[in-house]
């Protein structure tokens, strides 16, 4: 049995591994590591900080590598090759031998040659020890600086602000990412990772890394400084070649082993490959590239047809800091005549180029800022010269909402490839689809491997499985969880049908297992839009929120909200809220909503406050629930000189009718009183604008992260066929959706999108709407106020104690008074305060 | 295969060192499928009834990841059969068995051995 050698257990050299395995069982496989653990996913490092731990890193499980026969030894530093008698020796004293030996040493960070580059608070961005240092270092930091202003540069900068740390990045050249994108592209670019609160600065060559043992801040050689607390260097990287080089193989003047398009160095028994080697004077610091490399050399190997290295198309897709970025074929249209087709949007931060052949019948290749759906779509046409369409500009003018996305993924050819890092083309999905009963994302991953690698190609392959699923006669599944085999809108028709009332009883007879913190609130939701019971019955199913009736705020107190309809208020209820917050010290705050939020409570205060309230005519205000929670109004026609219709009795009218009703997500409404706009109804799940003829109804807009305004659904009806239509439009969403989906999100799922949802709710194309109407009906019958059924039963109140075995209070909740009321003390040490 | 100088793994306490079995409650002050905070000396430990499976955990209150008093008003639930905990605030999860943090990088949390008796639920300490 030949002995193959690997040294390096990264990306690459993990994935050699797995191609000679899977090929062959005539190699005895040993592989060196020089880090703590086996091979990690390396390009999605810094989800490290954003929740992933090192475990969930890992490519594969240790125990594969015993599974597969291989041998792999981790922490030994391969130090030397004696080529002569083909044995490598390690910094611990170990000899192996080998027959075949491939170089996998990948690539270290770049640190230029600064002044004061050694001081403490100086780091690099390659390896999980490098990120926990970073990550420790952190505590005791409030700003962060980057150098390097590229690819690698910017995901540090991510790393940095997911720690909550104030983030300045440094870039030498004129330009974000300048190997990737032309000026205008990253003009974009930069606008928008300025809005995430993150410094950039061009132009800027550092000269000298200041500070007395630990740093302090830089200067530049402009003499221009910056004040920072922390550093790291992401400035490029470079082939780790030491080894090679102090064996005497061939390296190149600039760094790599030099390899052949077989991948073999200067010695035939030795091969490189990966982020170490150099061929035809080119370096690749990309996954893609490397694992073809792998498969290069695998196939002499086995003998197997054989092929060559031909260099890589080094189009790349990227979410940085959020923002899609890609570039792809010739992105700066260096082919002589090509023509840039251009479109920059400032506003909506979207930058679109495309380079077209002289003869206007090709792609060349092009840049993609702000919204890249397009990328896979175009990287083929350039990979497989589709001929362009009549009009090549519409490719970036037109709507891209408009489904003939999906309808360019069905002029693929065949061979069109769609993951770029495990070389699969489109007829090899379709192929698993219709061939091998292939019907999942997962299952897709797990047979041909497509989107493991850098995950870019998921929406493309998800896309591919739909249409193939579709053409079948199928449709994709949609799951809740492992608990679960049914998607939410299933549930629905399943506990409705079968008149299933508990969580335990879906379980039994349509789960598996014990459920967890995803299906329990979901099938929570599920139950209280079908049957409307009181939720604190089953209360170890809610989210907390639910499960104390309550919004669990930061210290562990909670925050009480009644309902204000319309956000009219007696000025003796107004002083009930101020007196009942004064009696049990409690901080006070208008909300967004139109009503007054009371923090500070603890738990086993709730039912006492919460009697107080009711006493004095007030009702839950389901802050705490999916559910409704406000219908906001404008002062309207009754005082407004402006106003047309009476705006505040409306929305009064409109939240008692829904208040209570429990929903995929939380629901917001509002009424304007005239197109002014007053109350921001374009901003809610359903906003309501008076005109001179009676009411606009608006849909699916919302607020939070990703604001959309609501869409237009009728204009100028009265005020009950709104009523009607509002009724219909909840009860659809409610029926359908899938979980914690606001309506905004409902909506640009939809097939059809807005012109289907006014077929079904105001042309009643399904002949669903008097269904639609009577359930609604039935769930505003059952309303009741679950406050009130709490304060009514001293059973109830039992669920709100802190100690099970004591009534003593949670002696850690602890307070700081800041303007003139309390705020809990700060629960992180990352935070900012502003006093 | 041989993983050298693979990452050290943490065990869960040993039985065997348990001094006081501490009577926390009756089985039937907490509730079904969900947990309750017991008060011990100045500990506060969160004590879960798995009824569905007739199994009893205990682990800290503290959830480690932005030390809060917690754990007990979260939701259970298990994954791929294993009993586990979902913190409230930011649904950190961690295993009930080892009390290892399974969908984060937070440090895992103590485990307290609990056993049933005369309807009684006692929870186990070394000190």
């Amino acid at each position: 049995m030949r002995r193959v050698l690997i040294v390096g257990n990264g990306m690459v050299g993990l994935k050699f591994c797995e191609k000679l395995i899977a090929r062959s069982n005539k190699f005895e496989i040993i592989a060196y590591g020089e880090e703590p653990r086996p091979a990690y996913d390396r390009v999605h490092l810094s989800n490290f900080f954003s929740g992933s731990s090192a475990q969930n890193l890992l490519l594969t499980t240790p125990s594969w590598y015993e599974e597969n026969g291989i041998r792999l030894f981790t922490g030994e530093l391969v130090t030397k090759i004696d080529r002569s008698k083909k044995v490598i020796h390690t910094h611990s004293g170990k000899e192996d031998h080998y027959d075949i030996l491939v170089l996998a040493t990948g690539s270290s960070a770049f640190v230029p040659k600064i002044e004061g580059v050694e001081r403490n608070g100086v780091f690099v961005y390659r390896t999980i020890e490098d990120l926990v240092q970073i990550r420790d270092y952190a505590h005791n930091a409030k700003t962060a600086t980057v150098i390097g202003g590229g690819l690698l540069g910017l995901e540090a900068a991510k790393a940095m602000i997911d720690l909550r740390l104030d983030t300045h990045v440094i870039e030498f050249a004129n330009r974000l990412m300048p190997r990737q994108l032309d000026s205008d592209g990253s003009a974009i670019l930069e606008n928008k990772i300025n809005a995430l609160g993150i410094h950039v600065h061009t132009n800027k060559t550092t000269s000298h890394i200041n500070g007395n043992g630990k740093l302090e801040g830089l200067t530049f050689a402009d003499d221009t400084s910056l004040a920072t607390d922390m550093l790291v260097i992401s400035a490029g990287i470079r082939p780790r070649d030491e080894l090679a080089k102090n064996s005497g193989i061939a390296v190149h003047e600039r760094g790599g082993i030099i390899v052949d398009d077989l991948m073999k160095t200067s010695d035939e028994n030795i091969f490189a490959i990966g982020e170490a080697i150099c061929h035809n004077g080119l370096t690749y610091g990309l996954v893609a590239p490397g694992y073809e490399m792998a498969e290069v050399v695998v196939r002499q190997l086995v003998d197997d047809h054989i092929r060559s290295f031909k260099g890589f198309d080094m189009s790349t897709k990227l979410k940085l800091l959020g923002v899609d970025v890609a570039s792809f074929g010739d992105a700066f249209g260096e082919i002589p005549g090509s023509v840039p087709i251009v479109l920059k949007d400032n506003r909506n931060g979207i930058y679109k180029r495309i380079n077209i052949s002289s003869d206007g019948k090709y792609l060349l290749g092009g840049i993609l800022v702000g919204d890249a759906t397009q990328y896979n779509l175009f990287h083929q046409m350039v990979a497989t010269k589709m001929p362009l369409p009549a009009q090549p500009e519409s490719l970036i003018f037109g709507n891209p909402n408009k489904s003939d996305d999906t309808g360019g993924i069905k002029n693929l050819p065949d061979s069109a490839q769609i993951c770029s890092c495990e070389n699969i083309s489109k007829g090899e999905l379709v192929f698993q689809i219709t061939q091998n009963g292939v019907s999942s994302i997962n299952e897709i991953k797990k047979c041909t491997k497509a989107g493991t690698g850098c995950g870019g190609c998921t929406p493309m392959v998800s896309d591919i499985l739909k249409i193939t699923l579709e053409s079948l006669g199928h449709k994709l599944k949609k799951t809740l969880c492992e608990h679960f085999d049914y998607s939410r809108q299933e549930l629905y028709d399943i506990i409705k049908v079968k008149e299933l009332k508990t969580f335990d009883l879906v379980l039994d007879s349509h789960g598996k297992g014990d459920g967890c913190e995803v299906c329990k609130p979901a099938i929570a939701s599920l139950l209280a839009c079908i049957w409307n019971e009181p939720i604190v019955h089953q209360s170890t199913i809610q989210d907390t929120n639910d499960r104390y009736l309550a919004n669990i705020q930061k210290g562990g107190s909670y925050s009480v909200v009644p309902r204000i309809a319309g956000g009219e208020i007696t000025p003796d209820k107004l002083m009930a809220i101020g007196r009942i917050a004064q009696k049990y010290n409690l901080y006070t705050k208008i909300t967004g909503g139109q009503r007054i939020d009371m923090f500070g409570a603890r738990v086993e205060q709730l039912p006492e406050i919460w009697a107080e309230l009711i006493d004095q005519g007030f009702e839950s205000g389901h802050a705490y629930g999916k559910a409704l929670r406000t219908v906001k109004s404008c002062v309207g026609s009754t005082w407004c000189r402006f106003g047309i219709q009476d705006s505040v009795a409306y929305a009064i009218f409109i939240e008692n009718r829904y208040k209570g009703l429990r929903a995929p997500h939380k629901i917001k409404g509002a009424v304007s009183g005239c197109i002014r706009e007053c109350a921001e109804a374009q901003s809610k799940d359903f906003g309501i604008i008076a005109t001179e003829k009676g009411w606009n109804l608006y849909v699916c807009g919302n607020g939070g992260a990703r604001p959309q305004h609501a869409k237009l659904l009728v204009n100028d009806i009265d005020i009950d066929t709104c009523t009607k239509l509002i009724d219909r439009f909840l009860m659809f969403y409610i029926r359908t959706a899938d979980p914690l989906t606001r309506t905004a999100t409902w909506l640009n799922k939809m097939e059809g999108g807005l012109e289907y949802l006014r077929e079904v709710i105001v042309d009643d194309s399904l002949g669903i709407c008097s269904q639609l109407e009577a359930e609604m009906k039935g769930l505003i019958e059952s309303y009741h106020c679950e406050w009130k059924k709490v304060v009514d039963d001293p059973e109830l109140q039992k669920q709100f104690r802190h100690f099970i075995n004591s009534d003593d209070s949670d002696h850690t909740l602890s307070f700081v008074e800041v303007r003139q009321q309390k705020l809990p003390a700060n629960w992180g040490h990352n935070e900012h305060k502003i006093s | 295969m041989e993983i050298v100088n693979q990452l050290k793994t943490h065990t869960a306490g040993d039985l065997a060192e348990i001094k006081i079995w501490f009577r926390a409650a009756r089985i039937s002050d907490f509730p079904e499928n969900g947990g309750a905070c017991v008060k011990y000396k100045d500990l506060q430990i969160a004590v879960f009834n798995f009824s569905r499976r007739s199994e009893w955990y205990a682990c800290q209150n503290l959830c480690p990841h932005k030390m809060q008093m917690v754990l007990s008003r979260g939701m259970i639930g298990s994954m791929e059969g294993d009993p586990k905990i979902a913190c409230p605030f930011h649904k950190k999860t961690f295993s009930l068995v080892n009390g290892q943090c399974l969908n984060g990088e937070e440090e895992k949390i103590s485990i307290f051995p609990v056993k049933v008796e005369d309807g009684f639920i006692y929870i186990g300490f070394t000190q």
